[in-house]
């Protein structure tokens, strides 16, 4: 550490340094704010590990059980911290191990930045030990990539990573970096990147457009807002709820929205889409405005696009021009930012409630209780569901959980009926579908938020997909609780063989190990319970717990979920059985 | 709807890797490049990719918000045949001895506006820029004589209306 003060002091006269490329990437972490990174080392990126040796008081290196779990904490922490996660690998398979992840990232637009080792840049192209293309396989799963082979590079252009990863719709980026530059030694100095001439992160919305909304809002009958998670990327939650109250509009949220306005606000509606709430689906075909915010109209939100919402004038509030029409056709299109666009439509709103309009969605959302949601969170048969789990999880920890979801019935579930009361809690791997996300998500959620419970919820499948991080909580004693919602199955596609595949259950049926000491083997305390009479009491000393808890819920294994729409259907059709 | 031919016009940075990130748009979905060039462009250090697609409004229009989305690319354009000049240009290698026997060819190449590039012992070229259908003309006639060998360009086009790029790249820097 003398050295590098010494070298710092005499940097401050000639603002210059002369050190390693693996130092150098080390000096350029630090200056992006960096104090956490996930990874796991190898060959071609050991100078940059030994680096991180020496700089261990200011930044932290987790070593994952496996590289996806890197990237998967470096988005669990970018998502509940609003910062840019970054993971490290080395080349070869540690690079090919990173895709499913920046593939997540890409989809979802989570910040990240993955740095890869690489073989020497002599060795390029000679099928040398651990070389592969990760520049090639990448391309299509991250927003900016690029391979450095020379250390007076690695300034310019890790500087350049951060803020192409955090700006505008963020979203993955990856730093290949041979070997030999690790070595070479430079002049370094550090400017952050402020601008990338060909790159124009953040529109400037229209004065015309935000004009042409407002008209349309103040004189709509049955608007209606759908919003994504465009709200929280934006930091566009207070002027969300502004909107929502001042018009009066009933609103509902996309899976990666939820959290952004208060569960219990009374025009929050619910969530939209394939297992969204009755209501927000069904009347998505009845609004007369649709203001849809910084969502992006997947499938799996509008299903049959040929009938949706056709009778609806369509406003869209998006940061990224491609997304304009790609799928909707917006009657108003608001590129920009949504925080400054939405401040921008607020002063001319006008006042207004919709009250018997609202009332509609309350009726259906009677109608739904009644036939889904009382027995999913209130059952009155013998076997446990995944729905009371959440609800019990939701009174233990007083609505102020991070909630971790994996990918299938459990998430579903999770999405529907775990409740929020701040913003950036809902940790989900939404438009990839990626199983295996939750267990190391949840990691890299609590270390980026270690004031907050975070409570990861994961289906018996997608659990043993990354089952290895539970060496990370283990070694690193991460307070995280994980509850194993156990059908034996995999339950989603087991729910699709028995409604569209006449109960073909090909391959989803899971024997499982004894997962209660298999968290004992890594020192966990952990629990399983059966039986309802236990559940209660068990998920509050599970919430009480200071150190990691595992929780395995034997739940009903044949259960479904709904309100569901088929695949390809329209959201008129909705099935609430 | 309908499918229709279309030019696009991508102004990028010239580096390494844009191209795979550009083509692996079209590989996504399932659309074919039916001719591809990059060359400079009338601004210093930006580089102009012409691509030509056959497809429908929808798809041109999705697959240009997607290449502008990437970083490098500094905005893409696309238009109609009847909006732009556009022209392809081929090489035909044909053995010597049928330029002197063969009064015939003689009147292929002046009928076609063909150029000869160079007369060798045993083959002379020919070159010929002009529509795609001008080129498979002149390539049908010299079909029966026998071509040794031929090559055609992609497209290149320059668009009837001003594509206002200068004035983006400006914009850009602030």
């Amino acid at each position: 550490m003398e050295t590098l003060k010494e070298k710092q002091t005499e940097s401050t006269t000639k603002k210059t340094i002369t050190i390693s490329g693996a130092e150098a990437i080390i000096h350029c972490l630090l200056a992006e704010g960096v104090d956490l990174l996930y990874g796991y080392p190898g060959g071609a990126i050991m100078p940059v590990y030994d680096e991180l040796y020496k700089f261990q008081d200011k930044l932290t290196h987790i070593l994952t059980r496996h590289e996806q779990g890197a990237t998967h904490a470096a988005q669990g922490y970018a998502r509940v911290s609003g910062k840019v996660g970054v993971a490290m690998a080395t080349s070869g398979p540690g690079a090919t191990n990173l895709v499913t992840g920046l593939a997540d990232a890409q989809i979802d637009s989570t910040p990240m930045v993955c740095i890869t080792g690489q073989v020497p840049r002599h060795l390029l192209g000679s099928d040398a030990f651990q070389e592969t293309d990760i520049i090639g396989i990448s391309t299509p799963v991250t927003k900016w990539n690029y391979q450095i082979t020379t250390a007076a590079e690695i300034p310019e252009i890790m500087a350049k990573a951060f803020y192409i990863a955090r700006s505008g719709r963020p979203g993955p980026v990856l730093v290949d970096i041979t070997k030999n530059a690790q070595f070479e030694e430079f002049e370094f100095s550090y400017e952050k990147c402020t601008g990338v001439r060909s790159y124009n992160p953040t529109p400037k919305p229209s004065p015309n457009a935000i004009a042409a909304a407002a008209e349309l809002i103040n004189s709509a009958k049955k608007p209606f807002i759908v919003w994504g998670q465009g709200v929280i990327l934006g930091k566009a939650e207070e002027e969300l709820k502004a909107l929502v109250e001042k018009a009066g509009i009933p609103a509902a949220w996309t899976i990666l929205g939820a959290s952004a306005l208060d569960t219990d606000h009374p025009l929050n509606v619910g969530m939209v889409g394939m297992h969204g709430n009755y209501g927000p689906n069904l009347l998505t075909n009845e609004c007369d405005v649709l203001i849809a915010i910084g969502m992006r109209f997947d499938d799996r939100v509008t299903g049959r696009l040929e009938s949706y919402a056709t009778q609806a004038k369509v406003i869209h509030f998006e940061i990224d021009p491609a997304e304009i029409h790609k799928n909707v056709y917006a009657d108003v299109a608001i590129l920009g930012d949504a925080k400054e666009s939405l401040n921008l439509l607020l002063p001319k709103i006008n006042k207004n409630t919709h009250e018997s309009w609202h009332n509609i969605f309350k009726e259906k959302y009677q109608i739904e209780f009644d036939t889904v949601i009382k027995n999913d969170i209130h059952p009155t048969k013998a076997g446990l569901t995944m729905g009371e789990v959440i609800e019990e999880i939701n009174i233990a920890s007083g609505h102020k959980a991070v909630i971790v979801t994996d990918v299938g019935q459990h998430q579903m579930i999770g999405c529907r009926y775990a409740k929020f009361k701040q913003s950036k809690s809902n940790i989900t791997s939404g438009g990839l579908g990626t199983m295996g996300f939750a267990l190391p998500a949840a990691i890299g959620a609590k270390m980026g938020a270690m004031d907050r419970e975070v409570v990861a919820i994961i289906g018996d499948g997608g659990y043993q997909m990354t089952i290895q991080e539970l060496g990370v909580i283990f070694q690193h004693k991460v307070p995280v609780k994980i509850v194993v919602l156990n059908n034996d199955h995999l339950g989603m596609v087991r729910q699709w063989q028995e409604l569209f595949f006449e109960k073909r259950y090909a391959s989803t049926v899971m024997v499982n190990p004894d997962f209660v000491k298999i968290a004992e083997g890594y020192h966990i305390e952990a629990k399983r319970v059966s039986e309802r009479k236990d559940l209660k009491e068990t998920i509050q000393k599970m919430i009480a717990s200071k150190d990691a808890y595992f929780l395995e819920v034997k739940v009903e294994q044949e259960d479904n979920v709904f309100p569901m729409i088929p695949s390809g259907a329209s959201v008129s059709e909705v099935r609430l059985q | 709807m309908e499918k229709k031919w279309f030019t696009m016009s991508v102004y990028s940075e010239n580096n390494v890797g844009l191209l795979n990130r550009i083509s692996g748009i079209f590989l996504k979905r399932h659309i074919n490049i039916e001719s591809l060039n990059v060359s400079k462009s009338e601004i210093d250090n930006v580089s102009k990719f012409t691509i030509v697609i056959y497809t429908t409004d929808k798809w041109v229009q999705n697959i240009v918000g997607q290449i502008e989305k990437q970083i490098e690319v500094i905005k893409a354009f696309y238009h109609t045949d009847d909006e732009t000049i556009y022209q392809e240009s081929a090489l035909f290698k044909i053995a010597s001895d049928l330029l002197f026997d063969e009064r015939q060819i003689q009147n292929i190449i002046k009928e076609s506006n063909s150029q000869i590039v160079t007369v060798a012992r045993d083959f002379f070229v020919l070159a010929k820029s002009g529509k795609r259908n001008e080129i498979d003309e002149m390539y049908e006639k010299f079909k029966p004589f026998g071509i040794m060998q031929f090559v055609r360009s992609g497209r290149i086009s320059v668009s009837k209306e001003e594509m206002k790029i200068s004035a983006l790249l400006k914009d850009f820097q602030h």
